[in-house]
């Protein structure tokens, strides 16, 4: 469009225009919905889940679906719909906190990456390609069987292989932020580097970091349940969507419930998750509008 | 039908030779942007005749919706998010029917562009396909509307370059866009609007983008083809000079509506709108000062006359000698040496407190690489760089600290320049804050202070950039400029980007705060009639050499150089009885600062030619 007709058109703020973009998105806007359910559920177990999730109740085993029990019981009679509402916070922390981790030293080394240039550079980009070398899975278990299985080792593992992605993208929108006039013209008044990079360079990379960061606790999940799955990751007796299926295994075709409840979770979470990047990464994108 | 609006008694001024009936014919055009409690009319009620082989210009500033009419009268209007609400919009094609390209149909209007109506942009990058060859583009347009094969369609390509006058057409038919300089892609464009003989051109700032000798050259060469082809043409412009060389008629428009319509002589000669008065009150006229020897401020309509600014004082703030930055150029693989851009070749100059030294020339001539390499946005190879008598030239802790707090920078584009996420205040305080000068609520105070030095009150402090107007914006930057006291202000093509009206004003105001601050302004530009106003000196630019440097007076009154002389010849009179259309321009191409290694450029110290005016004697590479 020509500057005169741009010139013409209301101007919103950027928050402002995203807000609009965003809330035409009717799916992404469906899945966070879905997701702040999710968290409010999981916040609020001890007073939403119907029934107690690590108490035995020996008379009431494999229970299918029923008005009692939502989604039946397990093997120790323990109603499935309660420990999924509780294994929702373990999910969910596992995923918000883990991202956040990687999240935070992926942004500081790619912003020192982008910013110093040079050896800082390369020997930090050259690190990230070693841990992206690998699979994020078998990253993860290799950092588990060094630190022991448990769940707070997951997160970790999780930190570590979500880090290298960050740093990339930081590092990418830093050099073009770099190069802007306004950053320039920054530099040019004689602002330190710090303050630079606080002020001017950082929030420049936010849009982007969030798309990933919603996108990347969707993949979290996932790989925390996996780790469950295989026993390195939550526990027994605590409940976890990947333990439970893993505990539901042994029980294909005699109680299915068992698995396909917990499957269900993880298969809502995870999608929410990444509609809502998607829909963000729509609202966010410059090159879009 | 009678020629609208033109109250001048008949006989006065040149009738235009004009058809039997409008080629054009737009009646209370109406256009909407947006919808529900967003819409806006950015073009209300337009009435605007053209006529074959006439040229009518649309005159306005940014938002005046000169744009938004041309983009209606071509229906790209629904691409861009507009739509016309009521109107008409007659247009009689070669076989005499009328359409009214107000309701016709998209596939319809897709094929009258290109035999019936063509559009050449402002941009000749953008508009051009980066990936393709000329030839194949220009041909394409050819292949699309004319029955014929490739070949007869590059056949065709080539007669098409030969008649925008591009020197070996046949070779330049292989070439990519950005093999080709601004003004020869503009002519390209040009080209392709041509290659299917519309009978109506539309020319949205064909020239805004090009430096002032290849604007003459274009603007030449549109008027000339035009009276080849007899087309009509609708020419628009925010450049009352461009107005005066080119237009026959005058549209001037505001705020989405047509506020005068005239004959150009008359427009310029007796402009009957305020609106219109003060449009071209604000345009500066090259000469205007010739018999002055201090820059005078634009005059105000309702204030006292401005009085001339006798401020420069004192020893040399700004000494610099022997600058050299030069810019490796490596290709291949292996990043292999290839050849030297020599931006800026041993440039010397002083510049004294209170005074403003404008340097001048054509783009990639290095001006802007020389207050780059001042503050160090570049790393000069060579060369010294004194600050009021102190060295700066190697930086260390304590000089950078020195250097950017006496020496501050405003750029070309103040919306790019300002940090889109701080508020305008913060922008303010951050040299401030950088360099300690004040703390706590303190800052504010001075935030405050400067923003009423510039024109703009407290309330702007909590504004975001983007809810500021252009020439807010730049006052925003040079409030920035001047928060930590600096001795020297390096403006790089800082009013360019601005509106007539509103580059006026910007210019009074620095040099206002000159006469009050002492402040030093180092200013590029290329826009001769700006430096004219504001400069008491000015040197001149030439592949990376000073040809030569002056009081203003002298350097623009008695140019020495061949290349002074071209770009003042260049420069457009806002006088449509003064017209270069037929006179002849030199329109060679400036050759490029790229170099092989080891190929330097001849240097000679320049011979003083008169008090203070030196010029260069030597052929400094290429054309002199």
């Amino acid at each position: 469009m020509s500057e005169a007709a741009i010139g013409t058109v209301r101007i919103r703020s950027p928050l402002g225009e995203f807000w609009r973009r965003f809330m035409r998105r009717r799916v992404a806007l469906f899945a966070g919905v879905a997701i702040l359910v999710l968290v409010l559920a999981a916040i609020f177990a001890p007073w939403i889940a119907p029934y107690d999730a690590t108490t035995p109740d020996y008379g009431n085993v494999l229970s299918g679906p029923s008005f009692a029990h939502l989604a039946g019981t397990d093997v120790f009679g323990r109603d499935i719909f309660s420990r999924i509402i509780w294994g929702g916070r373990v999910s969910l922390t596992v995923g918000f906190v883990s991202v956040a981790l990687g999240c935070a030293v992926g942004m500081a080394l790619g912003v020192v990456s982008g910013f110093a240039g040079g050896f800082l550079d390369s020997l930090i980009m050259r690190f990230c390609d070693v841990l992206l070398a690998f699979p994020g899975i078998l990253l993860a278990i290799a950092v588990v069987a060094v630190l022991g299985p448990g769940i707070s080792n997951v997160v970790y593992a999780i930190a570590v292989f979500s880090m290298p992605v960050f740093a990339r993208l930081v590092r990418g929108s830093t050099l073009a932020l770099k190069e802007t006039v306004y950053v320039q013209a920054a530099r040019s008044i004689g602002v330190r580097a710090l303050p630079l990079i606080v002020y001017h360079i950082l929030p420049g990379t936010l849009p982007g970091v969030i798309v990933y960061l919603s996108l990347r606790i969707g993949t979290s999940i996932l790989t925390a349940a996996a780790l469950s799955f295989i026993g390195l990751g939550a526990q027994p007796p605590s409940p976890e969507w990947g333990a439970m299926l893993s505990d539901g295994r042994s029980y294909l075709g005699v109680a299915d419930h068992l698995t396909v409840f917990p499957g269900l979770a993880i298969f809502v979470t995870v999608l929410a998750f990444n509609l809502l990047g998607d829909g963000l990464r729509d609202a966010l994108d410059q090159k879009l509008r | 039908m009678p020629l609208p609006t033109s109250s001048a008694p008949p006989g006065k001024y040149p009738s235009v030779s004009i058809g039997p009936a409008p080629l054009l014919e737009v009646r209370g055009l109406s256009v909407m942007f947006g919808s529900g409690l967003d819409s806006v009319r950015a073009v209300r009620a337009l009435d605007l005749d053209v006529r074959s082989g006439e040229t009518v210009a649309i005159v306005g500033e940014s938002g005046s919706g000169k744009s938004v009419t041309s983009l209606s009268i071509t229906r790209l209007i629904d691409h861009a998010g507009g739509r016309i609400v009521s109107g008409r919009i007659g247009f009689t094609d070669r076989d005499g029917h009328l359409h009214d390209l107000a309701t016709e149909t998209p596939e319809a209007m897709r094929r009258l562009r290109g035999p019936e109506l063509a559009m050449v942009f402002q941009e000749p990058m953008t508009s051009l396909n980066p990936v393709l060859r000329v030839g194949e583009q220009i041909a394409e347009a050819v292949m699309l509307h004319q029955n014929v094969g490739r070949d007869s369609a590059m056949a065709e390509a080539k007669r098409m370059l030969e008649r925008v006058r591009i020197p070996e057409a046949a070779r330049q038919l292989t070439r990519y866009p950005f093999q080709l300089s601004g003004g020869m892609r503009q002519r390209v464009m040009i080209a392709i609007a041509l290659s299917c003989r519309p009978r109506f051109l539309i020319a949205d700032e064909p020239t805004t983008a090009l430096d002032v000798t290849v604007q003459a050259q274009v603007l030449r060469l549109m008027a000339s083809l035009q009276r080849e082809l007899g087309m009509g043409l609708m020419f628009i412009t925010h450049d009352m000079g461009v107005v005066a060389e080119i237009a026959d008629r005058v549209v001037v428009m505001r705020n989405g509506e047509k506020v005068e319509e005239g004959v150009a002589e008359r427009i310029f000669d007796a402009p009957e709108h305020p609106y219109t008065q003060t449009l071209l009150a604000a345009v500066p006229a090259l000469g205007s000062l010739a018999a002055q020897n201090l820059p005078i401020p634009f005059e105000v309509p309702n204030a006292p006359k401005p009085r001339p600014q006798d401020t420069v004082r004192g020893a040399p703030v700004l000494e610099v000698r022997d600058l050299v930055t030069r810019f490796d150029v490596r290709r291949g693989l292996f990043g292999r040496l290839v050849g030297r851009i020599h931006a800026v070749e041993h440039v010397s100059f002083d510049l004294r407190p209170g005074e403003t030294l404008a340097v001048v020339g054509e783009s990639g001539c290095g001006k802007s690489t020389t207050g780059r390499s001042i503050i160090r946005l570049e790393q000069p190879q060579n060369g010294t760089i004194h600050l009021a008598g102190r060295d700066v030239t190697r930086l260390d802790g304590t000089t950078e600290k020195v250097l950017h707090r006496a020496v501050q920078y405003v750029f070309q584009d103040p919306f790019a320049s300002l940090d889109p996420r701080l508020t305008v205040g913060f922008s303010i305080a951050e040299p401030i804050r950088a360099h300690r000068l004040l703390t706590g609520a303190a800052v504010e105070q001075r935030v405050q202070a400067l923003l009423e030095q510039v024109g703009l009150s407290a309330r702007h402090a909590g504004r975001y950039p983007h809810e500021l107007s252009g020439g807010q914006r730049q006052r925003v930057c040079i409030a920035r400029a001047l928060a930590s006291e600096p001795r020297v202000i390096i403006a790089d093509e800082a009013v360019a980007a601005l509106d007539v009206s509103i580059r006026a004003q910007v210019v009074n105001l620095m040099m206002d705060l000159q006469a009050r601050l002492g402040v030093a302004y180092l200013f590029i530009s290329h826009d001769m009639a700006v430096v004219e106003r504001i400069a008491h000196r000015v040197a001149v630019m030439y592949l990376g050499q000073i040809v030569e440097i002056g009081p203003r007076q002298a350097v623009m009154g008695d140019p020495h150089h061949a290349y002074t002389r071209r770009l003042l010849q260049a420069v457009p009179v806002p006088d449509p009885r003064r017209r270069w259309r037929e006179q002849e321009v030199d329109d060679t191409e400036v050759p490029s600062p790229l170099r092989a290694i080891g190929d330097l450029p001849r240097l000679e110290p320049l011979v003083e030619v008169g008090p203070d005016h030196f010029v260069a004697r030597h052929r400094v590479g290429g054309l002199y």
